[in-house]
């Protein structure tokens, strides 16, 4: 691995004042991609911030708010931690469902909810969770919805410099992940998150295309009807997806359908 | 581009119980102070690359690749090992059956593959066989000797239960 400076700023503050003064500063947290990637020198950062000692990046907690029962999650929160916590089991399983489909054990002790939607691989399990769950990325100063977040291949909204604080998400009242699981590096070929709230239907996929986007033909046709076979008759266009060794654009897009397709059944079941 | 910018960290670990104070530079990997600072090389390293998952250590009760692991990220941490887990004379449970049931053949993997038993087994007190093969996804065995791996883990775990070492050790 090449050669960078360490520091571990304590405050929020800190972190960020530090990143304006280096030269080409990365922030880590679980360092889960980040680590491998800059022994394969696919990232050369000057310096490296850690982020685990800001308190405020830590905890899971329910707002009481307007909406009476947003979840906020910490953004240094680990995937097990998400998988494992009550409050999340008791209102928002789905997450912690989520959370455990990500990679091994070992990664899922170590990565963390912030590294992992500000990484935004296209194929990460968590930006699904976000676009459907009415999500909000909290930074230092400002709240973006997850529609606004996902813009492109490993590309948010976040400006340089921006750490994730927190991600507050809207329970639903029923939502399941259906994932088709690259075998050996556990990544999504293709995700789909179905979520029902009062309001309508969400559907959110990952592992199609460049970013994790919402399918909004999947959504309007659920929620004519909230069946199956609602879905046969939306077109998936391909155009822009993913295309690589494990699957053409063509067979993402026709997973999409399929997966939606048993998240729906296993809702209704 | 160098492979030291000169800095130093200081650093202070407790590894398989005993403190360390340690200095070291931003770039070395918690697997890397393990086997060459501290020279213990029961925790392996395969494939470097943290597919593999031979240098699976314990970081504050948690198993992680210890190859995708920066050493100063384990300040203040403790650090558990395979040769801080059993000893020869009193071999932890998981090890004990490791032995019992073959679990090894070329022997690379099992360190590993132990610890990351430990933790599962830590996370949950009922693992089935098909709970185990998953929780077993991030270690490879190339002498794919996995079904006597999975029934060394199945039984391991219930020692644990039975000699009550299932408590994480940080």
């Amino acid at each position: 691995m090449h050669a960078f400076d360490y520091h571990r700023p304590t405050s929020l503050a800190d972190a960020k004042a530090l990143y304006a003064t280096l030269e080409d500063p990365m922030y880590v947290s679980g360092g889960m991609t980040l680590i491998p990637s800059m022994k394969q020198r696919l990232a050369a950062p000057s310096d490296l911030i850690d982020l685990s000692s800001l308190s405020e990046l830590q905890g899971i907690a329910q707002l009481n708010d307007a909406h009476g029962a947003t979840l906020r999650v910490g953004g240094l929160t680990r995937h097990n931690e998400v998988a494992d916590s009550a409050l999340i089991q008791q209102h928002m399983p789905v997450l912690g469902q989520v959370a455990a489909a990500i990679g091994d054990n070992q990664v899922r002790n170590r990565g963390t909810l912030g590294g992992s939607i500000a990484n935004a691989d296209p194929a990460a399990d968590l930006p699904a969770a976000l676009l459907a769950m009415k999500a909000v990325v909290n930074t230092q100063d400002r709240q973006t919805p997850a529609d606004d977040f996902f813009l492109d291949l490993f590309e948010t909204a976040l400006d340089a410099g921006d750490i994730v604080v927190s991600v507050d998400f809207s329970p639903p009242l029923q939502a399941v992940y259906e994932k088709f699981r690259h075998p050996a590096s556990g990544y999504a070929v293709v995700g789909v998150l179905v979520a029902r709230y009062a309001d309508g239907v969400r559907v959110g996929v990952t592992g199609a295309g460049p970013c994790a986007f919402r399918a909004c033909a999947m959504e309007e046709a659920l929620n004519q009807e909230f069946l199956p076979q609602a879905v046969d008759a939306v077109d998936i266009p391909d155009a822009g997806f993913n295309s690589d060794m494990h699957a053409s654009a063509e067979y993402r897009a026709h997973l999409i359908k399929v997966l939606t397709k048993r998240a729906v059944q296993t809702l209704l079941s | 581009m160098s492979d030291s910018t000169g800095q130093k960290i200081e650093i202070t670990v407790t590894v398989n119980g005993e403190l360390h104070g340690l200095s070291v530079a931003p770039n070395t990997l918690l697997v890397t102070l393990l086997r060459e600072h501290l020279g213990l090389t029961g925790t392996h390293v395969g494939c470097d690359t943290s597919q593999c998952g031979a240098c699976t250590t314990h970081l504050d009760g948690a198993a992680v690749k210890s190859c995708s692991v920066l050493a100063v990220q384990a300040d203040d941490c403790e650090v558990l090992t395979i040769e801080g887990l059993g000893s020869i004379e009193n071999l932890h449970p998981m090890q004990a059956a490791f032995r019992d049931c073959h679990a090894l053949q070329c022997g690379f993997c099992t360190p590993g593959m132990i610890m990351q038993a430990v933790d599962i087994a830590q996370q949950s007190s009922n693992l089935d066989a098909q709970a185990i093969r998953q929780g077993l996804e991030g270690n490879l065995c190339r002498c794919t000797g996995y079904q006597n791996i999975v029934e060394a883990v199945a039984e391991g775990a219930s020692m644990m239960v039975a000699t009550n070492t299932l408590a994480r050790e940080a």
